[in-house]
């Protein structure tokens, strides 16, 4: 039935050219657009639970606001470093590229330590996650966004020592353009970790 | 077609230095703001509550203009679209389930009250 030289029907018979990761910036968006989605039913799930305490501590007896601030602000830098080595890359310039890129890491490390701190010093206090409905749902809440930003740092650094080994080859271009998005998205995140989770629920 | 003014690998939006300092001023200004509401009190607690919320809504949608360079065009509308559909899920997600589970809790209250 095929004729080769005709093309019979709406489908495309010859195939076409597909460059390099040429669909890969659309597909890592897609991919953390279905994050978003379980994102959101964390979010659903906390909304639900987030004030049943079981007659435990609510989160006015444990959420400092002061130490939450920090955390926002080491995010948000990062987030800025994050940007400022893609101007870097985008210049051509590997040393500058590799400079931002470990100012980020330094900022995400600080971020993630003083969770870490925060998390520790709730358990420590008898207020883990099998206290309550309200800490489950928190900590499987800011614990995935925990866990994304400790794999994004897993990532930030084999980048680093590809870029370094490497330089900043077409394929590593990419490659910092897709963390540069998961980086900024979790930012996104975290906006609606410290207004629904702490600041709101300083408020109850 | 936005996709040949660059070399061979198809890179994203791209930002620029003012970009950036401007996104990062307002996101530090739309976080300074609700932390101050909630720290100082200065406002009753459920305009404290809403104007909270506003400032998340705006920073959200300027980290979407200066940091992750959205435009509404970028291939050929596909991210645009996906975005839309899951704010859309994103929305029916929360606000129902927190819509559904207030109004089951509503309705149980008398039973909770009465069961021993």
């Amino acid at each position: 039935m095929q004729t080769p030289t005709t093309n019979p029907g709406f489908w495309d018979l010859d195939e076409h050219a597909h460059p390099e990761g040429h669909s890969t910036m659309l597909g890592f968006w897609i991919y953390l657009m279905s994050d978003c989605l379980i994102f959101a039913i964390l979010f659903a799930t906390y909304a639900v639970l987030g004030a049943n305490y079981a007659a435990g501590p609510a989160p006015k007896d444990l959420f400092e606001l002061e130490l939450v601030a920090v955390n926002t602000a080491m995010l948000l830098f990062s987030s800025v470093t994050y940007g400022f080595a893609m101007l870097e890359m985008q210049k051509g310039r590997k040393a500058g590229t590799l400079v931002w890129l470990a100012a980020t890491a330094v900022f995400g490390a600080a971020f993630l330590g003083i969770e870490l701190y925060e998390f520790h010093h709730l358990i420590e206090n008898g207020a883990g996650p099998q206290r309550s409905a309200f800490l489950s749902s928190f900590f499987t809440l800011v614990g995935t966004h925990g866990l994304h930003v400790t794999f994004g740092m897993i990532w930030l650094v084999t980048l680093m020592i590809q870029v370094g080994t490497k330089g900043l080859i077409p394929a590593n271009r990419r490659r910092l353009m897709c963390l540069s998005l998961f980086w900024h998205f979790l930012d996104v995140i975290w906006i609606g970790v410290f207004t629904f989770v702490y600041l709101l629920g300083m408020l109850r | 077609m936005s996709h040949d003014h660059h070399d061979a690998a198809h890179e994203g939006a791209h930002g620029s230095l003012r970009d950036y300092l401007v996104g990062f001023t307002l996101a530090v200004i739309l976080t300074a703001i609700p932390f101050w509401l909630v720290m100082e009190r200065p406002l009753p607690a459920n305009w404290t509550a809403a104007l909270v919320i506003i400032f998340a809504a705006v920073q959200v949608v300027v980290h979407m203009i200066y940091f992750l360079h959205m435009k509404a065009g970028a291939e050929d509308g596909w991210t645009m679209t996906s975005l839309v559909f899951t704010v859309i899920v994103v929305v029916i997600t929360i606000a129902g389930s927190a819509w559904v589970m207030y109004h089951m809790n509503t309705n149980m209250m008398p039973m909770m009250h009465g069961a021993t």
